[in-house]
């Protein structure tokens, strides 16, 4: 059934120090940005709580900016945002193809990067291109100021991260990569459709992988790196990658698909990101 | 709480976390924009907030505070989109037919087949199978764009 919204508190800060303050002194708020998830909640009757924070009167935390070759993409970056920016599409292309992937258009200009990492679903589209581009969350709270935390020792569990409830995360910060970047969501459809299987990869003399809807949490793949770092066949790193992830069963898809896809997702990636289209794997 | 829907601004008393599709049938009595999922996924509700198109069951009206809102009522009923669905019967039974049209409406004239997939990516319709939506929206203007 879905929630009766109308006792609901909804703060509306005039600055980020207003809104730290609110998570400070209210332990139990809800940050709200684009509500794609948040409302989905609601309409479905599991309401996250009855004290609201609405983040988006702080523009200042949509901005996308670049310094010393550090890209910062604010929380509030939309992902219409994020596929218009002109610096992201040149430093992170992988981001912009995943944000295409997410929902429909009415989502994307809705739903923010900060929502998607706070959200924390192991089904999050941008997760594993985060993990990948070795990003940092940079938080913020009224006790401890900013911190930052490198996103691949972010979540701890199931929806669980090392955010403080009384923290925001702020933005998301990308060093630059280095070598070919690649995306590949793999759903029911294309657009609407939760993910079964997505992985994020970046080639180069240090590979790197990641896999989304296979854990409890985004997973980075340090076997099957060090293995295509040491030379190892494309083969040989799929038996590896099938050693290290255990999907499991569930209403979108069975373990045993979900493993058949990671493997037939690490070939396609390898052949996608080849630097000769010749050269056979 | 004020905000301009359809070019005429208005003052609404609603609690803050209503949706504004509520606001919007319940506070404005425009009913043209209507429920089907609740969740985000069908598109029915689509309207435009400052010329952006946003599923209005997922936006708490605090968060239109101020902005200014389009809705199917607002395009007056002679408004080439909704004569091109009526001529290519680009409605069967109606009900995603008003949020077609608003996520087709920022597309402005003459779209590509592939903008328009892409526009109407989150809308469903379980009558028409599309073909006819497609042709309403890229013929609204004169001849189909070429695809
Ligand atoms: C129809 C539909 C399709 C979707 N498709 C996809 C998809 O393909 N892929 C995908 O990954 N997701 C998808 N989603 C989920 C959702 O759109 C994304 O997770 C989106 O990024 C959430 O962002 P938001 O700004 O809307 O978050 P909100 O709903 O506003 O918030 C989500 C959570 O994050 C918290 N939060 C938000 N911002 C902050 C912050 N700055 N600091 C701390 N906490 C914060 C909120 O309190 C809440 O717990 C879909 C949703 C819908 C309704
Ligand atoms: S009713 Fe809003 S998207 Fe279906
Ligand atoms: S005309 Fe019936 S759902 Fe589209």
């Amino acid at each position: 059934m879905r929630t009766a919204l109308s006792a609901f508190h909804l703060h509306r800060p005039r600055s980020l120090t207003d809104a730290l303050r609110v998570m400070r002194e209210e332990p139990a708020t809800v940050p709200l940005a684009g509500c794609t998830d948040v409302f989905v909640a609601l309409n479905a009757g599991t309401p996250p709580g009855t004290h609201y924070l609405d983040l988006t009167p702080l523009g200042g935390l949509a901005r996308i900016a670049e310094k010393d070759g550090v890209l910062s993409i604010g929380a509030l970056a939309t992902y219409t945002a994020i596929i218009k920016s002109r610096l992201v599409r040149q430093q992170l292309p992988m981001l912009v193809a995943a944000a295409r992937e997410v929902g429909g258009a009415q989502i994307q200009n809705r739903g923010t990067l900060g929502g998607n990492v706070a959200n924390a679903s192991p089904a999050g589209d941008t997760l594993p291109v985060l993990a990948v581009a070795e990003a940092v969350v940079v938080l913020r709270s009224a006790a401890d100021g900013e911190r930052r935390v490198p996103f691949t020792s972010f979540y701890t569990g199931y929806r669980a991260s090392v955010r403080h409830p009384d923290e925001l995360i702020v933005a998301l910060e990308f060093p630059p990569v280095e070598g070919k970047q690649w995306f590949r969501k793999v759903g029911t459809r294309a657009a609407q459709a939760i993910s079964k299987v997505m992985m994020a990869g970046v080639r180069s003399s240090r590979p790197r992988l990641a896999l989304g809807s296979v854990a409890a949490t985004v997973v980075r793949l340090p076997r099957a790196e060090a293995a295509l770092a040491g030379g190892a066949s494309i083969d040989e790193a799929v038996r590896i990658l099938s050693g290290e992830i255990t999907p499991i069963d569930d209403i979108r898809s069975t373990a045993e698909y979900r493993l058949a896809v990671a493997g037939n997702l690490l070939r396609a990636y390898w052949r996608d990101t080849a630097v000769t289209v010749l050269k056979s794997d | 709480m004020r905000l301009t829907v359809n070019g005429t601004p208005v003052e609404v008393d609603a609690p803050p976390m209503k949706r504004l599709l509520d606001v919007l049938r319940e506070d404005c009595s425009l009913t043209g924009t209507k429920e089907g999922c609740g969740e985000g996924e069908c598109g029915a509700c689509t309207v435009l907030v400052d010329g952006v198109a946003v599923a209005s069951c997922l936006v708490p009206f605090a968060q239109a505070a101020g902005a200014s809102i389009t809705t199917i009522e607002g395009l007056g009923g002679n408004h080439p989109l909704q004569v091109a669905f009526m001529r290519e019967v680009g409605a069967q039974c109606g009900i995603c037919t008003p949020g077609m049209i608003m996520a087709a409406l920022p597309l402005g004239p003459k779209p590509s087949l592939a903008k328009v997939k892409d526009a109407l990516a989150g809308n469903l319709c379980r009558c028409t199978g599309y073909e006819a939506i497609y042709r309403a929206i890229r013929s609204a203007w004169g001849e189909q764009a070429p695809t």
